[in-house]
């Protein structure tokens, strides 16, 4: 067990090395001089002397490889520089956001296992039936209905309704207040845009579940446990379900990023401050350095979300474990 | 005189009517066994008139502005209703159904094409290079498709095409991935060694005798990427950093006017993202279906 777990870790670190590089290169193909861009793109000629002195003061002026050794261990002391944009420290800004965010992450998560899991489910074990029918046409429509356009929806449905019941629009509010000081409006603040990321969420673990469920129903074991008079639920519960799920963790683990993708669009609909709000502006504002450390941050979401997959999984399945 | 030998021309030309006959009858049997398949197709090949015959289908220039008619509701004139700027929006969809196609396919063959030489190669080679590129595939999909794709626009900035390359970057390990691993069972097979002691090329063998093999899955996979790379682009362009105006695209159709006019004129936010979501549906209806009908485990059922 100790050998695997020390094994999954330390291939993660490779993953996040190669993506520092991605990174690092691609911030590198911008066309023409960061510090130019930077000093003023008007056209007009900058000495080249304060070209030099930002050269020197961005470390362009050391060889490339030094550099980009300073840019892993930048980033692995969570050192991600200033925002060219705003002229704050990357991480301040990140760190006021992250809260919102994380708090619809894991909501939304909570959301799509508590709904997936059980539809997914009744519809495998109800194949073919009208209920199945509903389930499949419900999670086909949730991978493709634009996350946005949900959330644009949802918001409209809130004006009608509460224009219709308290005669006067209501908007949920949009700046965050931590969950322990104001626990009602916090949730109404965050309820919304969780549903909204995570009815995608939730309709590609219903079908992963679904698929996962109606295989191992078809399995030899689960013949056996029947033909021995156990009870269906325990059938159910004991034999089928703790085997199907093994696919459904790892998709969960994989959805993350989905989510995280989703997150971006979201805020943006329902106009919180988030992290994915700040990557969108970094990318409008052409704010390199507060843009690399976004991207390297939600690689290194992933990976630690895989990596935490990869153990549950262990957990799970003892052939994983001991093989 | 020159001996016409005309037997295999005829030979080819009885074998073609045949094979239009078994393709319509391939049609016919999908159509009849995938019920949720062809409603798919359907609204595929809905969309593909509407993009293909803008012009002829789109009762007003979707540029146009009209300001005696701004934000008016659904009505005969104008069958969804105008926008904000005056603008037909079912002419606006109509042209947009040519971007999002445009765009959806343009990502797929790029993307897919990339990824199965490569992930064909990949599986044919082997060893080092195998190696190599199964790292360096795990590390692009370590990156979610839109932060990806919006880390390329940070760098290359907005407009279609830059839109079509950073949607397509992100593609080409998904497909590698898949072709690579249907790639190796083919390696194996017995006609590839006998090719080799034939002693063709790689490029040959690779062509020739994997290639065509991979073919299902990576039709199928392309479906998907066509439904997929309409979503991004959709997203992109709904954040602003996708297509630019004037060009008419339905994410971009739903940003700015979708919420600021959502409880005075709905159908500005309605119908664009019904149809992002209907040809979305489409398409991965139609590539499910593909799937089942392409799978011998899944058609004796």
């Amino acid at each position: 067990m100790y050998r695997y777990v020390a094994n999954r870790v330390l291939l993660a670190v490779p993953t996040l090395i190669g993506a520092a590089a991605l990174v690092f290169v691609l911030m590198r193909l911008i066309p023409g001089d960061i510090c130019l861009v930077r000093l003023g793109s008007g056209g007009g000629n900058v000495d080249p002397r304060t070209i030099a002195a930002c050269h020197a003061e961005l470390g362009l002026d050391r060889p490339v490889i030094l550099q980009f050794v300073d840019f892993v261990w930048n980033f692995s002391r969570l050192d991600f520089g200033i925002s060219m944009w705003s002229g704050k420290p990357v991480a301040e800004e990140i760190a006021a956001r992250l809260p919102i965010s994380l708090e619809i992450a894991v909501m939304a998560t909570v959301f799509a296992i508590l709904i997936a899991i059980p539809l997914g489910t009744i519809s495998a074990l109800k194949q073919n039936s009208w209920i199945d029918h509903v389930v499949r046409t419900v999670a086909i429509a949730g991978i493709a209905t634009p996350s946005f356009w949900l959330g644009i929806l949802s918001i409209l449905a809130v004006l009608e309704i509460s224009n219709a019941v308290f005669g006067a629009p209501w908007m949920p509010p949009i700046d965050y207040v931590p969950f322990w000081e104001d626990p009602l409006r916090n949730l109404s603040m965050a309820i919304l845009p969780a549903l909204t990321v995570g009815y995608r969420y939730a309709a590609v673990s219903m079908r992963m579940t679904r698929s996962a469920m109606l295989e191992v129903l078809r399995e030899d074991y689960i013949r056996t446990a029947r033909a021995k008079g156990l009870l269906e639920r325990l059938v159910i519960n004991r034999h089928a379900l703790k085997n199907a799920l093994l696919p459904v963790v790892t998709l969960i683990g994989i959805e993350f990023a989905f989510l995280i993708g989703g997150l971006v669009v979201t805020e943006q609909v329902f106009n919180l401050n988030g992290v994915g709000r700040l990557f969108v502006l970094a990318v409008q504002n052409q704010d390199y350095t507060l843009t690399q450390a976004l991207v390297m941050l939600t690689v290194a979401i992933f990976v630690f979300a895989n990596l935490a997959v990869d153990l549950l999984y262990a957990w799970l399945d003892p052939r994983i474990r001991f093989g | 005189m020159v001996d016409l030998d005309l037997a295999p021309y005829v030979a080819t030309a009885a074998e073609a009517t045949e094979r239009s006959r078994s393709w319509r009858a391939g049609i016919i049997r999908f159509c009849r066994r995938q019920p949720l398949g062809t409603v798919g197709l359907v609204l595929v090949l809905v969309m593909a008139v509407a993009g293909l015959l803008a012009e002829w289908i789109a009762p007003y220039s979707p540029t146009s502005n009209d300001f005696a008619a701004m934000t008016e509701p659904p009505s005969w004139a104008h069958l969804m209703g105008t926008d904000q700027f005056g603008r037909d929006l079912f002419s606006r969809i109509v042209f947009g159904a040519r971007t999002a196609l445009f765009v959806g396919f343009s990502c797929a063959l790029l993307g897919g094409i990339t990824g199965l030489v490569l992930g064909v190669a990949s599986a044919y080679f082997g060893g080092r290079l195998d190696l190599l590129l199964q790292r360096v595939f795990d590390v692009v999909m370590a990156f979610p498709l839109i932060i990806l794709a919006l880390a390329v626009i940070a760098i290359l900035g907005g407009g279609v095409h830059n839109v079509i390359v950073a949607i397509t970057i992100p593609l080409i390990p998904r497909c590698a991935r898949v072709v690579r691993s249907s790639a190796l069972a083919i390696r194996e097979m017995p006609y590839i060694d006998a090719a080799r002691a034939c002693g063709f090329g790689h490029t040959r063998i690779i062509l020739r005798h994997m290639v065509p093999n991979v073919m299902a899955p990576f039709l199928i996979m392309l479906t998907a990427f066509v439904g997929q790379a309409i979503l991004a682009e959709a997203s992109l362009s709904y954040l602003g950093l996708g297509v630019q105006e004037p060009t008419p695209a339905w994410g971009l159709m739903l940003q700015g006017g979708a919420e600021e006019f959502a409880s005075t004129a709905p159908w500005i936010a309605v119908f664009p993202g019904l149809a992002i979501a209907l040809s979305v549906f489409g398409f991965s209806l139609f590539g499910d279906a593909l799937r089942d009908a392409m799978d011998p485990k899944l058609r004796e059922r």
